[in-house]
């Protein structure tokens, strides 16, 4: 196993970099040479990024469309038990299942649905609230990563990982510098 | 005919806007610049005296209405025939306020006007604080709110009675109550990294703490942008037709009715449009002076003020077509008490009412045709004064004229607001600014990681995405 200069166990490397273009052309050399078990850290979302690292998670439109669907039966359900089952009023004789009345409240929800499924779906998915990770004890990091820099971390765990191998890749990377990231 | 199709591309492509952002700024400048009002900067006094009166006002909404519910409804003005008050006028007026907020922050994402990114933030931020001033209208008027509980939601109780759905108030509180749990998740979704960066700024442990727990251990990572980006996405498109129906639904609550006046088929676009020129109004009476006092002038440029202004203009000759189709189904319909009531709404008692809605809401924004009122901070913030007034005159006008004189001659009334309307009313106004300026003090204004994307070093050179 890997372990750092004090002792504790080695989480990856991480580079900085200067400015955006850096650290698209950082994250696509990285994939290029095979590394997968890497990330790159930005204070606003980069696409070129997305691209060069490959990212292509299309869970949260399928979520959104689940919660949308939930949504929507669950607004009609409710209508159509209430008003036709559970507390049917006869009023003029006039149909129980009204059900363009219903359309409102159906669509409310569906939309109310489908959008805590997008919020909550995406924090889950992304593995937060997440109040402690590795990549914090980096003082670069935590002073510059949601401001003015950009980062690109490589995770020990790669099967490529070789510690001399990849800071050496990081440096040629045109990194400004390369530190090592403890668990 | 060629000739003319290429100079109106080649003067498309010669069309270059004005920056977003004044020129000179880097990331750290904008992070800095915007973060220190909440973290480092010394608030002026005028933020210590707005802070104090609307506080003022809010107290005097809670004397308002603890005496509401000793007392109930009476101590209002509302009688028969007019049954509805100051009650829905201010509910549907501050609704109308927030829409303003959403279409900021959703539409113009969709339709990618990057100019929103300077305003989106403060924007929704409206749009929630003045949901929240809405949703005490409707809770208050039924003068013992805690037993609306089982007449508006539909829950199981002991006494087994449903609420009835083809009830547009009903519907109501389904549109109010999704609108503002989207706003707020759109708003927090939105806030995120910024609080980030606020927590990586904070000097003070505890205020660290505070924001470290709120930004849920952000760290910006690119597989997590990508996945924020979708979500921002589908929440703007799941937001706009939900801005669309929210006011649609408002408007239902008249033109499901067969009050004359109310029962128009005008009435949802007309009340949409209404809404957003009511609310871009807003948006300009909080800008101006808080880029002023801020000195925030490099991120909200002229560009942004001119803009709404244009946005204004758009939306206030939408409902001037409302109002002349109002007017004109009246005399059309060849019913006399449709005839009746666009006339008394022009010439009865409340004429002065109706004819200052007229000069507020349609001739004075004519003004904005002009690129100098346009682009005068001052000139466009007494313009959204007097829009500001004007729209909540419509719903005056909409809600008093029509119920005020009743089918028979001898049940017509008149109505006038007591004290304590007007002590619920201006103690509203009382509680949005007290949230603003609350908000103002204690979270990013601005969308911080928005604008980074506009200061020119963000973009990626030679590269294209995708």
């Amino acid at each position: 196993m890997n372990h750092t200069a004090a002792g504790s166990t080695l989480y990856g490397l991480m580079a900085e970099f200067e400015d955006p273009t850096a650290l698209v052309e950082a994250a696509r050399r990285t994939y290029d040479e095979g590394y997968r078990r890497f990330d790159s850290f930005s204070p606003f979302p980069i696409h070129e990024v997305f691209a060069a690292m490959h990212l292509e998670d299309r869970r949260v439109p399928w979520l959104v469309l689940g919660g949308g669907i939930t949504g929507l039966l669950a607004g009609l359900g409710l209508q159509v038990w209430v008003s036709a089952y559970a507390y049917p009023l006869n009023i003029g004789g006039r149909p129980l299942l009204s059900w363009p009345m219903f359309v409102p409240v159906t669509f409310e929800l569906t939309i109310l649905f489908a959008a805590l499924a997008a919020v909550f779906g995406m924090f889950i998915l992304n593995g937060l609230p997440m109040p402690y990770h590795p990549v914090f004890n980096v003082p670069r990091f935590t002073a510059h990563a949601s401001q003015d820099s950009f980062f690109l971390a490589i995770e020990a765990v790669d099967p490529k990982f070789d510690r001399q191998g990849t800071r050496a890749f990081l440096q040629g990377l045109g990194a400004k510098e390369v530190n090592d990231v403890e668990e | 005919m060629d000739s003319k199709l290429d100079a109106y591309a080649l003067s498309r492509d010669d069309y270059n806007p004005p920056p977003l952002i004044e020129p000179g700024h880097t990331f750290g400048s904008v992070t800095e610049q915007i973060a220190a009002i909440v973290l480092t900067r010394r608030h002026p006094y005028s933020w210590v005296f707005g802070l104090f009166v609307g506080f003022m006002l809010s107290m005097m909404l809670l004397m308002a209405i603890t005496w509401l519910l000793i007392k109930g409804t009476g101590i209002w003005g509302v009688n028969v025939p007019v049954g509805w008050g100051f009650a829905i006028i201010n509910f549907v007026w501050w609704i109308g306020i927030g829409h303003a907020g959403t279409l900021i922050s959703a539409i113009l994402l969709l339709l990618k006007q990057d100019w929103r990114t300077s305003i989106n933030r403060f924007a929704e931020a409206m749009t929630l604080f003045a949901v929240v001033c809405a949703g005490i209208f409707p809770l208050i008027h039924t003068g013992r709110p805690w037993l609306a509980a089982y007449w508006l939601l539909p829950y199981p109780n002991t006494m087994s009675i449903w609420p009835q759905f083809r009830s547009p108030l009903i519907w109501d509180i389904f549109a109010v109550s999704t609108y503002l749990t989207v706003s707020l998740l759109f708003w927090y979704v939105g806030l995120v990294p910024d609080l980030a960066t606020l927590r990586d700024r904070a000097k003070s442990l505890h205020i660290r703490r505070l924001f470290g727990l709120l930004a849920l251990g952000w760290r910006g990572s690119a597989r997590h942008w990508e996945r924020y980006e979708a979500a921002y996405l589908l929440l703007a498109g799941l937001s706009t037709p939900l801005v669309l129906s929210v006011h649609t639904v408002v408007s239902f609550d008249f033109a499901i009715g067969i009050i004359p006046g109310w029962h128009a088929t005008i009435f949802p676009p007309y009340f949409v449009a209404g809404a957003i020129y009511a609310g871009f109004a807003m948006v300009l009476t909080l800008a101006i002076p808080l880029r002023v006092l801020y000195g925030l002038q490099d991120f909200l440029t002229m560009r942004h003020l001119e803009n709404m202004g244009k946005v204004m203009l758009v939306t206030g000759l939408i409902v001037g077509y409302g109002y002349v189709m109002e007017a004109f189904f009246g005399f059309y319909s060849a019913n006399r008490y449709e005839e009746y009531m666009i006339l008394n709404r022009m010439t009865g008692p409340y004429w002065p009412f109706y004819w200052t809605l007229i000069l507020c809401n349609i001739l004075t924004p004519q003004f904005l045709w002009i690129k100098s009122v346009r682009t005068s901070p001052i000139k466009l913030f007494l313009i959204a004064m007097v829009v500001n007034v004007g729209m909540w005159l419509e719903r005056f006008v909409i809600v008093i004229t029509s119920l005020h004189r009743d089918f028979l001659p001898s049940s017509w009334g008149m109505y006038w607001p007591t004290r304590w309307d007007l002590m619920t009313f201006f103690g509203t106004i009382g509680l949005f600014v007290t949230l603003f300026f609350l908000f103002v003090r204690v979270l990013p204004m601005i969308s911080i990681f928005e604008m980074r994307t506009v200061v020119p070093a963000a973009k990626v050179r030679g590269g294209k995405a995708h």
